[in-house]
């Protein structure tokens, strides 16, 4: 990965007359983890909505790789190297926690093919087992997604998101509802991952964050108010009002 | 984006929480098994016409189910499938003299021609809008179907069409006799199962039930899904188109009926009865449904009501069916965790 991975420029997104997001503007280069936080409702989500191709911007522009993707649908953006999980977890319930991978390895394999044995696919079974180990779900390959516990479906879908072998990987609120432990495993994890990609991350958790990423973007009513190192972001007049004035400290969660 | 995701899960299927003997025997020989079945029931029943009923209904259903119970669509506009196949089958024949099997090519190609038509208009609307846009689009072929009398003899149904013998040369047979029918009929149901249990063991398979778990991480995946379900729509309409076909040989009329809501409803009933999502679920629907259609009419001229209470009592204690409580039950004794 030289150069940089994802430019953003002048970024928006209007829901009618309320505006979501505006003029956001910043390039992702090699940091391994950047951060975005900013209060409820400040468009974080929406955010990676528009970077997943889930929304289309209204205003600005998106390049990932020096390729626009003004027009590129949603189901390319996983073959162009951009994957994501969502705030709420979104997995195959039903299916097993090998075939939410194996499927989702799918993607890139084969999807039209009527004929051949899904369970033949050269090569899936296997690495659908070894993504399913790397995040530590070895031992519940055979599993029903909705039956396992909740962190494990966390790390499930970021299995799947990894599929996709991304490039950018966007991860919405990873440790919600996590308590102490699961969420110790999830930073482990994240700096794992972040060895071969880069990763966006959306989390409220402030501590977690000050010690994983290298740099991180604040969102607040849609704009981008601050964009920085740990360090900077933490000295900044603006940010401490925005937390501040708002629960009296850097404590959502 | 959850929102979306709702409106879909309101008409979710409930399927099975997995295919509870994926990699079981019962599974990996599901198609085999169920020809077997299939192959006793005339000797179980009391009549070989139920058995025939049965079989064509049966494979209507499966054809349903392909999109219902495994690609989470749930179509209220299937009869458009079912009796194009006997419209086309019969006109092809009536009028033209064609062959019967070259007919009933013609009848599930006309079928599945439509399928990609009403599919086109459809696919991108979801849940219960999705239910009542085939609603209509079924309508409007029942509507055509009327007013082109002197195509299909509209409101009389068509007439005029009988099939004596099927096959090719000497290898045809006489379907005459019901045994003899419903075993011909049962060659066609045979050879559509085995192709569909390839399908849905097949990559385009996973697809389709990755789309019915979560179509928002399915689409996040890669996979287009508008496109996917066009295609399980597709396919499904040949396969009610095949099943329509069946039915115009076995009576040797078509009556307007075959397009009719109702039997749009029959393919829903028929495919919760017996569990939807699941591979034989179908046939034990049909046979349910049409032994208690005729016990119910002997008793009641209101039997219609009767089985809509029955239906509704199905999804209300029953909801995965009669065979998927089934295959639920077995799995369990298996002592699966
Ligand atoms: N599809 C939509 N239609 C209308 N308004 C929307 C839509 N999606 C988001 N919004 C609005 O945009 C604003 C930003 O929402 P977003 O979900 O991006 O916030 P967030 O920063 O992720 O918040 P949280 O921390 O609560 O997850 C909110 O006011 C929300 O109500
Ligand atoms: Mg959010």
């Amino acid at each position: 990965m030289t150069g940089p991975v994802l430019q953003v420029e002048n970024l928006g997104r209007r829901f009618g007359a309320f505006s979501a997001l505006e003029g956001i503007s910043a390039t992702l280069g090699r940091q391994r983890i950047t951060a975005v936080i900013g209060p409820n409702g400040a468009g974080k989500s929406t955010f990676f909505n528009l970077l997943s191709g889930a929304l289309k911007p209204t205003s600005g522009s998106l390049r990932f790789g020096g390729r626009d993707l003004a027009r590129v649908p949603q189901a390319r953006f996983a073959h162009l190297g951009i994957a994501r999980s969502y705030q709420i977890t979104t997995v195959f319930p039903r299916l097993t926690a090998h075939e939410n991978v194996r499927t989702a390895l799918q993607a890139r394999a084969s999807r039209y093919d009527f004929w051949s044995r899904r369970d033949r696919l050269a090569g899936l079974e296997d690495r659908a087992d070894a993504l399913l180990d790397s995040v530590g779900l070895a031992g519940r390959r055979g599993r029903p997604a909705a039956a396992l516990a909740h962190g494990e479906q966390r790390a499930l879908e970021i299995a799947i998101a990894l599929a996709a072998d991304p490039k950018l990987l966007l991860l919405d609120e990873p440790t919600a509802g996590m308590g102490p432990e699961e969420t110790k495993d999830m930073v482990a994890l994240l700096h794992r991952l972040a060895e071969a990609r880069a990763i966006l991350l959306v989390e409220h958790k402030m501590k977690m964050i000050l010690g994983l990423s290298e740099r991180i973007l604040v969102l607040h009513h849609g704009r981008l108010i601050a964009d920085g190192s740990p360090a900077e972001i933490q000295a900044d007049r603006e940010v401490r009002r925005v937390y501040l004035g708002q629960s009296g400290g850097y404590g959502h969660a | 984006m959850q929102p979306l995701d709702q409106t879909v899960l309101a008409t979710a299927p409930p399927v099975p929480r997995r295919s509870p003997l994926a990699g079981g025997a019962l599974s990996r020989w599901r198609a085999p098994l169920s020809i077997l079945a299939l192959l006793a029931l005339p000797f179980l029943l009391p009549s070989q016409a139920l058995a025939v009923n049965v079989l064509i209904y049966g494979l209507y259903a499966v054809g349903y189910n392909l999109l219902y119970g495994y690609t989470g669509l749930l179509s209220f506009g299937h009869a458009a499938f079912f009796g194009t196949g006997a419209y086309v089958t019969g006109i092809a024949i009536g009028a033209y003299g064609l062959h019967p099997l070259a007919a009933m090519g013609l009848a599930v190609a006309a079928a599945g021609a439509l399928a990609l038509a009403l599919g086109a208009v459809s696919i991108r609307s979801r849940g219960i809008y999705f239910a009542m846009v085939t609603l209509a689009l079924a309508q409007l072929v029942y509507y055509a179907a009327l007013q082109a009398s002197a195509w299909t003899g509209g409101e009389n149904g068509l007439r005029g069409f009988t099939v004596a013998r099927i096959g090719l040369g000497r290898l045809a047979v006489d379907i005459l006799n019901p045994l003899t029918k419903y075993f011909v009929v049962l060659a066609f149901v045979g050879a559509a199962l085995a192709m569909i249990s390839r399908i849905l063991a097949s990559p385009f398979g996973a697809v389709i039930e990755a789309i019915r778990e979560s179509e928002t991480r399915a689409r996040a995946c890669g996979f287009d899904v508008e496109r996917t379900k066009l295609l399980a729509f597709v396919l499904s309409g040949l396969f009610c188109g095949l099943a329509g076909a069946l039915f115009a040989i076995h009576l040797s009329i078509v009556p307007l009926d075959s397009l009719a809501y109702h039997t749009s409803g029959m393919a829903v009933v028929m495919t919760l009865v017996g569990g939807a999502g699941t591979f034989f679920g179908p046939f034990v629907g049909a046979l349910a449904v049409l032994v208690l259609e005729d016990a119910l009419s002997l008793w009641t001229p209101h039997w219609q009501l009767a089985l809509g209470t029955v239906f509704i009592l199905f999804v209300l204690f029953l909801p995965r069916g009669l065979w998927g409580t089934a295959l639920a039950r077995i799995g369990a004794m298996r002592g699966r965790p």
